[in-house]
């Protein structure tokens, strides 16, 4: 059974068709890329699997099971770190266990080690720097009960080099952890580098232009940012993506 | 700090300057007592006559912080119920703001007509003033709530009550905190007011005693207890916030 399956999923707004017939699957411990143009509704699809939107038509199915409309059954990383400001970091990255239910405090601290962290737990998001502000965010995400985790364009605030980090770090904890990843994002090297699978998105409405098997190998590490396959996947998908001479 | 310390000691000189000015232009315009006292006879009638007037302070104090307590609750708790449901809100509000324009002056003899003379009616008075501020405040304050905190909640699978327990009550508090400080300050007056109505002690009834019997000095003293009366709410109520709020709405994620 798939973790996620999207099925003829149609979604307006007041005439406006951003999606028609979306379809998507996603296997368990998967990593999947949602890449496409501003605008073209990646964060609707988010807004839809949340349960925040109800589709106008087709199906979303987790484990199996329909959750159209339904809210509770993922984990969210948002744009911004959206961190309650009165709580501290270790009752922030708590916050997805508290709404439902039973708190682990230990699991947290060990996970802000992992994160480097561990000095600020008591410390306010006032206090932190964007990036570990996002990191904490991401912990609580992965700290949540659901299952599936959904990131929308997570780094993209973020200054080049912080991304970077950013995203090796992101990697290194999920080839520990292994969740099931949907992320967003616009920008091509950032999904290469992460995913297993990248699916691109056409403009209103937006279906699936094409997808990618990402052939890479895990562990990854940054030095294949510089290889030549990476920068010859990198024009694919660009292409891909612009319409460029390929297709 | 210490900048902060010398900003604060720029309102007193300017009253010590109006005082000096006061005392010297009664002085030698020889303004008869009655009409209007110089400041350090008003001291020295505050010092002498303190045995006279603790009793009404003690009693207003009393008073005011009854009614207050009771009038930051009802206005909190209407705040919240008009939060929760919208369409009681779309009903209801036009009406509180019709509330504040009932002249008090008039509304009280009515309360004692219809409750007596007892503590009932007063509260009643420092209520109707005391609620309003912290009603609007708080209900700003909960709709204020950042989009993106309550996105994120939303998304999180936040139930309703989750929603306004866990992130909108605790954003409202430096609204909450304003309100609160604009009805620590309106509760005293409230309170003075409404012994105006009948009552055994309290400033009002000191000041009404002292003004029909002309004892001008008398009525300064109980108009200056008014004065710092509201400035000691209003200081413990920021001491509170300082303690409760550790952060402001400005400082919250902006990136
Ligand atoms: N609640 C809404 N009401 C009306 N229109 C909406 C709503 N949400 C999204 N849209 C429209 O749907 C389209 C897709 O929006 P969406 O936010 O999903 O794009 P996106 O792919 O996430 O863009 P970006 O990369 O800029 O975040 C846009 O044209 C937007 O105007
Ligand atoms: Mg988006």
């Amino acid at each position: 059974m798939s973790h996620l399956q999207i099925t003829k999923l149609s979604k307006q707004f007041s005439g406006n068709v951003v999606l028609r017939e979306f379809d998507l699957t996603i296997e368990e411990g998967e990593f999947v890329s949602i890449l496409g143009p501003s605008g073209t509704g990646k964060s609707t699809i988010f807004h839809l699997i949340g349960g925040i939107l109800a589709p106008d038509n087709g199906s979303i199915q987790l484990m199996g099971k329909e959750i159209n409309g339904k809210r509770g059954f993922i984990s969210y990383m948002p744009q911004t770190p959206s961190l309650l400001p009165w709580k501290n970091i270790l009752q922030n990255v708590l916050l997805g266990q508290e709404l439902h239910g039973k708190k682990d405090p230990e699991r947290a601290m060990d996970m802000l080690k992992k994160a480097g962290l561990e000095a600020y737990e008591k410390a306010f998001p006032n206090e932190l720097s964007g990036g570990m502000k996002q990191r904490a965010a991401f912990i609580r995400a992965l700290l949540s009960p659901q299952s599936m985790i959904c990131l929308d364009e997570p780094f993209s605030a973020l200054d080049e080099l912080t991304r970077l980090e950013m995203q090796k770090w992101l990697l290194s904890i999920w080839e520990e952890y292994r969740r099931t990843v949907l992320f967003i994002t616009h920008n091509i090297e950032e999904a290469l580098f992460l995913s297993d699978r990248i699916i691109v998105l056409s403009e209103k409405p937006a279906k699936v232009k094409a997808e990618f098997n990402v052939p890479y190998l895990r562990p990854r590490n940054e030095s294949l940012l510089l290889t030549d396959d990476f920068l010859k996947w990198k024009r694919k998908i660009h292409y891909a993506l612009t319409g460029g001479p390929n297709e | 700090m210490g900048i902060k310390l010398l900003k604060g000691w720029r309102p007193f000189a300017v009253l010590l300057l109006l005082f000096i000015v006061w005392e010297i232009s009664v002085k030698t315009a020889g303004v008869p007592e009655w009409l209007l006292p110089a400041p350090i006879h008003i001291g020295s009638e505050a010092y002498a006559g303190w045995a006279g007037f603790s009793p009404h302070l003690v009693s207003t104090v009393k008073l005011a912080m009854l009614g207050f307590f009771i009038g930051s609750s009802i206005g909190l708790l209407t705040a919240i119920v008009l939060h929760l449901l919208p369409t009681i809100r779309e009903a209801i509000y036009p009406l509180l703001i019709l509330s504040q324009n009932i002249p008090i002056i008039v509304l009280a003899p009515l309360l004692v007509i219809w409750f007596g003379f007892g503590l009932l009616p007063k509260l009643i008075v420092i209520t109707l003033v005391c609620f309003f501020p912290i009603t609007v405040a708080a209900l700003d304050g909960f709709k204020q709530t950042a989009p993106e905190l309550k996105h994120y909640m939303i998304m999180a699978g936040a139930t309703r009550g989750q929603l306004f327990w866990k992130l909108e009550l605790p954003y409202s508090l430096p609204s909450v905190f304003s309100g609160l400080k604009i009805s620590a300050t309106y509760s005293v007056m409230g309170a003075v007011i409404s012994e105006w109505l009948g009552a055994k002690e309290g400033i009002g009834v000191y000041m009404t005693l002292a003004s029909s019997s002309f004892r001008t000095d008398r009525v300064f003293v109980a108009i200056f207890a008014i004065m710092l009366l509201s400035l000691l709410f209003f200081a413990v109520i920021m001491l509170a916030e300082r303690r409760l709020v550790r952060w402001t709405n400005e400082r919250s994620e902006k990136q």
